[in-house]
């Protein structure tokens, strides 16, 4: 339809307007169709939105919060005249302090550098300095607040995170840091940081706050592993004197007490004895009151009777006999003696 | 014609378009709008959300934050008065109050944070600077629970009383920079202190303390553990004397009571009859006298042998 011709022909030009114009007419409402058909689609797409299980959702209506929706789906004005805006109110949410988990997984492995250690180290009340690795778990308890009260809530949660565990490790010794007082702690800075949401109304509810790991500064590790040899050390020299002490002591006891039956023993067998003597003793007597000669001259005839044959040599000499001198045969005695 | 009136329709369409647009404007929930007409402002801030209309071309809507905003200081090297020389890190959370006066101190953000930069990073260093470092660390005077270990191992300085502590420090600071701010439309909303650390070279020498005073507590408990151990062996061995002693004292008694029941039994029944016994005593002792190397030296007087001399001697004998 272009004049390609060297002169212009204003007649032909009105014709091919005219043309156009009447193709134009025709192809119209095709236009206006495919126009509909963008302008709808696009309405429709602007107009549905999902909330997911564990999000609501904030409409605003020309940037003026007007209502919120929860899970599943809805529909809006399109075109930016309404806005949704999804926050996770239902999702545990969680910063790490002093460490970053690089990949969770069944053993989860975990990033330490110089960022995360200028979070941990810090000084404690007496004055030394510590490393303190925390999680702090959280919720957002109103998604409104979340939104508009606090310009990069995430960002200022996590520096109040760290002034209240500062604020309470300050007031507390290394040691109490070390042994006892770590469920404490965690308490503490746990209401500590609850109070600033308070303040901050930042519609954040901080639900844990867990120590996860505190540490004498690297440098001084060793010294603090030193302590706690010092005290094994402590314990075994005090359980090796216990044990030489229970191995002993018992075995005393029950010798003493081997000895003190011993003694009642003899005691038993001491007293029986006289009395067993002192009754033979009694009876004989009895016996022998009755006939005191007779008896006496039994008895000392009785013994003689034994004694005599066990004597080795018997010299019996006659008084009367006084011209003759007693021989002694000691010569041959002592050569029988072996 | 036709055409024409067209084209002129279009352009009234575009024109009214582009003079509403300009008219209207819409005020998130996180803003605030200051309008100015040919720059001058006019009328207070429009702080309500929605849609709003203006003079279109010769009014200008200027937008504002509403919310808390951010301000992170960097790490400022103070000594306190005590000299000791520590990196204090401080944040802290403002607004913009009356976003006229804002705009026209400050203009924008930018200004503003590099205005609270000189504020508050001077304030705190005042504010360290004039206090001792145990008043930046400590918020309360509690007492620390001492453990095991002994209280004179810790250091004196650490267990001195403090007068404000952290806390305070910070409502100071806040105090002083609230004085300030209102003059750029600015409210201060908080302060705090969000890292103190001592400064390198400090820290070295930190650590050495805190190494020899772990030290002195490894020895403490060492010979803790020799003294205690001693005082078991001693313990020891006082008991197993006592065990002793006792069992001879006890073993002694039954023995010299029982002894001394035997006299008394014995000496019972001797009475009876004193010569009888000692009769009887004497001839028992023959028995035992007597063996197989003694010699008996006898005479024919005695009673046994009398007889050998003469039938009838018996009652001359005596």
């Amino acid at each position: 339809m272009a004049n390609h011709g060297a002169g212009f022909d204003p007649e032909e030009f009105t014709r091919a307007a005219r043309e156009f114009g009447a193709r134009l007419r025709q192809s119209r409402r095709l236009l206006l169709t495919i126009a509909l058909v963008i302008v709808g689609g696009a309405a429709i797409y602007g107009s549905y939105y999902q909330v997911e299980p564990d999000e609501i959702g904030l409409v605003t209506r020309f940037g003026r919060f007007v209502r919120t929706s929860n899970p599943g789906p809805h529909a809006k004005f399109p075109f930016g005249i309404e806005r949704v805006q999804k926050v996770p109110v239902q999702r545990q949410l969680k910063q790490e302090f002093g460490f970053r988990t690089a990949r969770a997984d069944i053993q989860s492995s975990f990033r330490k550098d110089e960022k995360t250690s200028a979070e941990s180290d810090m000084l404690t009340g007496d004055l030394n300095v510590a490393t303190v690795e925390w999680i702090v778990q959280y919720k957002i308890s109103d998604p409104y607040k979340y939104l508009f009260r606090v310009r990069d809530t995430e960002e200022t949660f996590r520096l109040m995170t760290e002034a209240s565990m500062r604020t309470v490790v300050g007031d507390h010794s290394v040691t109490e840091l070390l042994t006892v007082g770590r469920e404490a702690i965690a308490a503490k800075a746990k209401e500590l940081l609850s109070n600033l949401c308070k303040i901050y109304d930042n519609g954040i509810a901080v639900q844990q706050l867990i120590l996860q790991s505190v540490d004498p500064p690297e440098p001084v590790r060793p010294s603090f592993n030193e302590v706690n040899q010092a005290i094994q050390e402590r314990e075994r020299s005090i359980n090796e004197a216990w044990a030489e002490y229970n191995q002993e002591i018992p075995r005393a006891r029950g010798l003493a007490e081997q000895k003190i039956q011993a003694a009642e023993g003899y005691a038993v067998d001491r007293v029986n004895r006289a009395k067993g003597d002192a009754q033979r003793f009694v009876a004989l007597e009895e016996q022998y009151r009755k006939a005191p000669e007779v008896t006496r001259s039994r008895i000392y005839l009785e013994t003689m009777a034994a004694v005599l044959p066990t004597a080795g040599k018997k010299l019996i000499f006659d008084e009367k006999a006084k011209g003759i001198l007693p021989m002694f045969p000691l010569g041959p005695v002592q050569e029988v003696k072996p | 014609m036709k055409t024409r009136s067209a084209i002129i329709g279009g352009a009234f369409v575009v024109l009214g378009l582009v003079t509403l647009s300009s008219a209207l404007y819409t005020v998130s929930e996180t803003e605030q709008v200051v309008i100015t007409q040919f720059g001058e402002p006019i009328g207070l801030a429009i702080t309500q959300a929605g849609l709003h209309v203006k003079v279109p071309f010769a009014q200008e809507a200027n937008f504002f934050e509403k919310r808390w905003l951010e301000w992170n200081g960097n790490t400022n090297q103070v000594p306190t008065r005590d000299k000791k020389y520590i990196g204090v890190e401080t944040y802290a959370r403002w607004r913009i109050d009356n976003p006229l006066l804002f705009f026209q101190r400050l203009k924008d953000e930018r200004g503003a944070q590099s205005r609270l930069d000189d504020i508050i990073d001077g304030e705190t260093r005042n504010v360290i600077a004039s206090h001792d470092l145990i008043e930046v660390v400590r918020t309360t005077n509690r007492e620390f629970e001492k453990g095991e270990e002994v209280e004179d191992i810790m250091e004196a300085e650490s267990m001195r009383q403090i007068k404000l502590g952290r806390d305070k420090l910070t409502r100071l600071i806040l105090a002083q920079v609230s004085h300030i701010v209102p003059d750029y439309g600015i409210e201060l909303v908080d302060v705090q202190i969000q890292r103190v650390n001592y400064i390198a070279s400090v820290q070295a020498k930190v650590f050495d303390r805190m190494i020899s005073e772990r030290k002195r507590i490894a020895d403490r408990y060492r010979s803790e553990g020799q003294g205690k151990s001693a005082e078991i062996r001693g313990k020891k061995e006082r008991e197993l004397k006592v065990i002793e002693s006792e069992a001879y004292r006890k073993t002694q008694e039954s023995m010299g009571k029982a002894d001394a029941e035997a006299a008394a039994i014995y000496a019972e029944a001797y009475n009876r009859n004193r010569e009888l016994y000692r009769f009887l005593k004497t001839m028992e002792t023959y028995h035992s006298a007597i063996d197989k190397d003694s010699w008996l030296v006898l005479s024919t007087t005695t009673d046994v042998f009398r007889y050998l001399q003469s039938q009838n001697a018996a009652g001359g004998g005596k």
